[in-house]
């Protein structure tokens, strides 16, 4: 038996406007350890906003989230801070923090929690992880630049390593190749894969560009109007019984979408 | 009837707003206050914000203050002339630079160039998921961000304020001497005799105090966008202008407890 390392239950989530439908509507599921799960759904569909949920950001108006063994909800400040230490999460705009170089924007997380473990993390050690973690993306010369200074591919590829830098157990993908060019997309999806198999991590990863997912996730679930639609293996998604579903994944100009 | 039910809703609708945000600046504050009770400051962050709002903020501060010794020459020279009070030149420019005027130009520049910069900043990292992304690496943006912000601003307006002073009173020597030929000992003299220390005092805490208000306002709106480019904007606007009417209040408050 597979040990749930994400299980989420009845999550709901009111919009600001009582007149405007539920973000989020009993939404549940469960990411067993090392699995890879994708996550897609029309825009407006409460993606982003349950990746906030999962991480600790936002708490729902009803529902319960546990990660790791502990319930988010209920869990007092600082175990929520253990847990949210233990997922790295690439964002959609990437997030890379204005201020600081890329190599100071990687190392920030392996400082964060090496003082959150009361750990002393000397110079070198943390130079030589930062070090592989941009070799890891193809950027190791590009540490003393400002994330300004990146093309749009370059800065995804910095958020990435920031995300995995600190060897996370769980990983958050928020549409990683969102406003990139196709080969550049290959090349993140690559990345991914090859960060998958050094680590054996659990990975939730949103994305809209649907062939990517299904080719990068095992099992794939889909949001529509704040309701889950599909949870099912990747490869059976396009046959769904539901239209909306099929529609959707296929591209097609009719149906119910 | 329907005009006046929408008017009270709409009259209804600002005072909420402004509550709002008192409110929030409140929580802020007494967030910070609790922060730095228990000593939770990033002093990496602190140097890089006394750099960025202190250091830089140098030759605007130096620039007004100048101008403002200038000013009090000039506003008070008709007066000087008439009753040929030139004794009094030291005293009037220093009493009024060091209490009022010199706190006030200060701080009205510092938050227009400080205060308009933090806001958009802290906008910016909203709108871009900076913010989210500290909280998600189980950071708590307030001791990372904004204390070290609200310390940088207040020592920063002290300092700023004491070479200010500084300047604005060699300015007032320089134009007193240039449009009123009086000479730099009689003015000195004229300022070392009357002006008291408290008086240096009194601008300094209303100075630390509008680097305070400047600070939470600044952050406040930051913190608070909502809706890209615009939100940023509309940030900035409220900052500056929520600053600038904390400053005139405050200050008259102060005046009238400081006498």
């Amino acid at each position: 038996m597979l040990r749930r390392v994400i299980r989420l239950s009845g999550i709901s989530k009111r919009a600001l406007s009582p007149r405007l439908p539920p973000i989020l509507d009993a939404v549940g599921f469960t990411v067993a350890a090392g699995e890879t799960c994708g996550l897609c759904g029309p825009g407006a569909a409460g993606k982003s906003v349950l990746l906030k949920i999962l991480c600790g950001l936002i708490r729902p108006d009803a529902g319960s989230v546990e990660v790791a063994g502990v319930d988010l909800l209920q869990a007092p400040q600082k175990e929520l801070r253990r847990v949210q230490a233990s997922i790295g999460m690439l964002f959609q705009n990437n997030a890379l923090f204005d201020s600081l170089t890329v190599y100071e924007n990687v190392a920030f997380p392996l400082r964060q929690r090496a003082l959150q473990a009361g750990e002393r993390l000397a110079e070198s050690e943390l130079d030589t992880r930062v070090g592989e973690a941009l070799r890891g993306v193809g950027l190791l010369a590009h540490g003393p630049k400002m994330p300004a200074q990146l093309s749009g591919g370059q800065r995804k590829r910095v958020a990435l390593a920031r995300a995995v830098a600190a060897r996370p157990p769980i990983v958050i993908y928020d549409e990683p190749t969102a406003g990139l060019d196709p080969v550049t997309t290959a090349k993140i999806y690559d990345l991914l894969r090859r960060e998958r198999e050094l680590t054996s991590a659990t990975i939730l990863v949103v994305s809209s560009d649907i062939p990517a997912l299904l080719g990068f996730a095992g099992r794939v679930l889909m949001l529509y109007r704040g309701r889950l639609r599909y949870d099912g293996p990747a490869g059976s998604i396009a046959d769904s019984d539901d239209a909306v579903v099929r529609q959707f994944v296929r591209g097609d100009l009719t149906g119910p979408l | 009837m329907k005009r006046g039910l929408r008017l009270l809703a709409a009259l209804g609708g600002w005072v909420l707003d402004r509550c709002h945000e008192v409110g929030g600046m409140t929580l802020l504050c007494a967030y910070v206050g609790w922060s730095l009770l228990r000593g939770r400051l990033d002093g990496r962050e602190l140097v890089r914000n006394l750099y960025k709002m202190g250091v830089v903020s140098v030759p605007i501060v130096a620039l007004t203050a100048l101008f403002t010794g200038g000013i009090m020459v000039i506003q008070s020279g008709i007066f000087v002339r008439r009753f040929q009070a030139y004794g009094l030149l030291g005293w009037g420019s220093g009493f009024a630079v060091f209490r009022e005027v010199g706190p006030i130009l200060i701080g009205l520049m510092f938050s227009g160039r400080v205060g308009a910069n933090n806001a958009a900043e802290l906008g910016t990292m909203v709108v871009t998921e900076q913010v989210d992304g500290l909280r998600a690496l189980a950071i708590d943006p307030i001791p990372f961000l904004i204390v070290p912000r609200v310390l940088a601003m207040m020592l920063a307006m002290f300092c700023l304020l004491v070479l200010g002073d500084v300047i604005a009173i060699g300015g007032g020597m320089v134009f007193g001497r240039a449009l009123l030929g009086v000479e730099f000992a009689s003015f000195f003299a004229s300022f070392a005799d009357n002006v008291k220390l408290w008086d240096l005092m009194v601008g300094l805490i209303k100075g630390v105090f509008f680097g305070f208000a400047i600070a939470v306002t600044s952050c406040h709106f930051g913190l608070s966008v909502r809706g890209g480019a615009v939100g940023v904007g509309r940030a900035v606007n409220d900052a500056v202008v929520a600053a600038a009417l904390t400053i005139m209040i405050s200050d008259d408050i102060l005046t009238l407890v400081l006498r």
